[in-house]
């Protein structure tokens, strides 16, 4: 397939330079403000070399991307919340000419997942989003494999940055701004983690998952979030006691979303260490199913766009 | 769908709760089996039966202590059904718990009244508070956290979290649940 990614961050530049290995092109990659742009391929790792020295992708207009000839657009720009733009724009230009999408961006699936469904059915092109929930581990496919209607909830670890943190003041006795300043040195919290501990970034992929299960109705704000900088060391000593730790758990059902630091058994399958996610799905006739790896990372989230182009329909 | 409309039916019950009915038997054989009939007659699942054989009332009778279950509405039918059998009940209704489970509160918790705190989770969430533990490294009027373990019926938990989740807003303390649900 020939695809057009827009947004040039991890995820972008690491679907370019993995998509040959997966037997795609790529016609266009582009940032908010430069593109390239080739329709017998561009050359990837000259556009990238440019990126990471501060240049130009390329010589070209973002906006000329939807001019190309393209199979798949894939949406890589970074996550906005309520209108979900610039990010539903781009997916809505190109249903509306017919082409697929495959979404790394959480917004426009969180936030406006009804419009999204109306979009995609008027069109000959369909939308996938499997990079937006746990990274590289399939968890919206298994749903899909096991039937939405037969998933009662999907309940899990899916921020990395929340239980990396959780881990260490565990294991060390510390507290959270002294764990917090070591993740953030360490690089895997972000200079402004907030959306991170305080539960938003697992809320929208909680909320994404209760899409799926509802077939729609839910946005961040039908979520009820807690973080987790309200937890002092002192309280994951009191649950070692009982032979529980303290995890930020979300749960989706088709009843609705809850986000927050929860006790659970430290030997227990959702008491993943560091940054690993995992997602129990519990499902009606078969018991919980359980998926647990890299729930981020630029090759990671990569690997599940490329999944997802995989099952698209040939055009 | 088979299995919702079960689930119902036992919600419209109003729950299944745990019991202990202390009775006294006469030495006679046969008299425990008769003594049983009416909890199962009356709907009431047996959970256990001690018989304190070696161990005889005032009165020359044997003590029996009966733990079972059954919906609130029908423990008085249970009760009544042993009286009318002629079995002496000593004592009926001093419920007992199925279940036990754990939070952890964190916030200004010594300051703002722990003992008043811990009243209203017996009194509102009509659980027992069996353990406390508490852990204010930076003094008592610092951020600290107690972790409390609750014994509660069965089949109560989500009524008792709504309880310790408004007592938690009302003070300002973040209540930490644990994750009932799936095999978490």
């Amino acid at each position: 397939m020939r695809l057009a990614i827009l947004g040039a961050g991890d995820v972008g530049r690491s679907v370019a330079d993995l998509a040959g290995e997966y037997g795609h092109d790529v016609v266009a990659l582009a940032d908010s403000s430069d593109a390239a742009i080739d329709p017998d391929g561009i050359d990837v790792d000259r556009a990238l070399e440019r990126k990471l020295g501060g240049d130009p992708l390329g010589p070209d207009d973002p906006a000329a991307v939807f001019e190309t000839a393209y199979d798949v657009l894939v949406e890589a720009t970074p996550t906005t919340l309520g209108d979900a733009e610039p990010g539903f724009t781009h997916v809505k230009r190109a249903l509306e000419t017919d082409h697929h999408v495959v979404l790394a961006n959480k917004g426009p699936v969180a936030e406006r997942y009804e419009e999204l469904r109306a979009l995609e059915a008027e069109s000959e092109g369909s939308i996938r989003f499997e990079a937006t929930v746990g990274g590289a581990i399939p968890v919206l496919s298994t749903v899909e494999d096991s039937t939405p209607q037969a998933v009662t909830a999907v309940r899990g670890v899916l921020n990395g940055t929340a239980n990396f943190i959780l881990t260490r003041m565990a294991a060390e006795g510390l507290d959270y701004e002294h764990v917090l300043a070591e993740a953030q040195d360490l690089g895997v919290a972000e200079a402004d983690p907030t959306f991170d501990v305080d539960g938003t970034d697992a809320a929208l992929k909680f909320v994404i998952l209760a899409n799926v299960l509802a077939d729609g109705g839910f946005s961040l704000e039908d979520a009820t979030v807690e973080g987790i900088q309200n937890i002092p060391g002192s309280a994951l000593d009191l649950a070692a006691e009982d032979g529980r730790t303290i995890r930020l758990i979300g749960e989706a059902s088709r009843e609705g979303i809850r986000v927050g630091p929860r006790l659970v058994p430290e030997n227990g399958a959702l008491a993943v260490t560091g940054t690993r996610n995992i997602v129990q799905i519990e499902t009606k006739h078969a018991g919980s199913l359980h998926n647990s790896g890299r729930g981020a990372g630029g090759p990671e989230t990569a690997t599940a766009v490329l999944s997802d182009v995989g099952r698209l329909p040939e055009r | 769908m088979a299995d919702e409309s079960a689930e119902d039916e036992a919600e419209t019950d109003g729950g299944v709760r745990a019991y202990t009915v202390r009775l006294e038997l006469v030495d006679e054989p046969g008299e425990l089996l008769r003594a049983l009939a009416p909890v199962a007659d009356n709907g009431g699942n047996l959970l256990s039966i001690h018989h304190e054989r070696g161990n005889i009332t005032p009165r020359g009778h044997i003590p029996v202590e009966v733990d079972l279950e059954s919906p609130p509405e029908r423990f008085d039918e249970i009760v009544e059904g042993l009286r009318e059998a002629g079995v002496n009940v000593i004592q009926a209704g001093a419920e007992h718990y199925g279940e036990e489970l754990s939070v952890v509160l964190v916030g200004h918790i010594v300051e703002n009244d722990l003992s008043g705190t811990l009243s209203r989770i017996e009194d509102e969430a009509d659980a027992v508070v069996q353990d406390l533990s508490l852990a204010a490294p930076d003094g008592t009027d610092a951020t600290s956290s107690a972790r409390i373990r609750l014994a509660i019926d069965s089949g109560r938990s989500d009524q008792v979290f709504e309880v310790v989740r408004s007592i938690g807003a009302d003070k300002d303390l973040t209540v930490v649940e644990p994750l009932v649900g799936g095999d978490a």
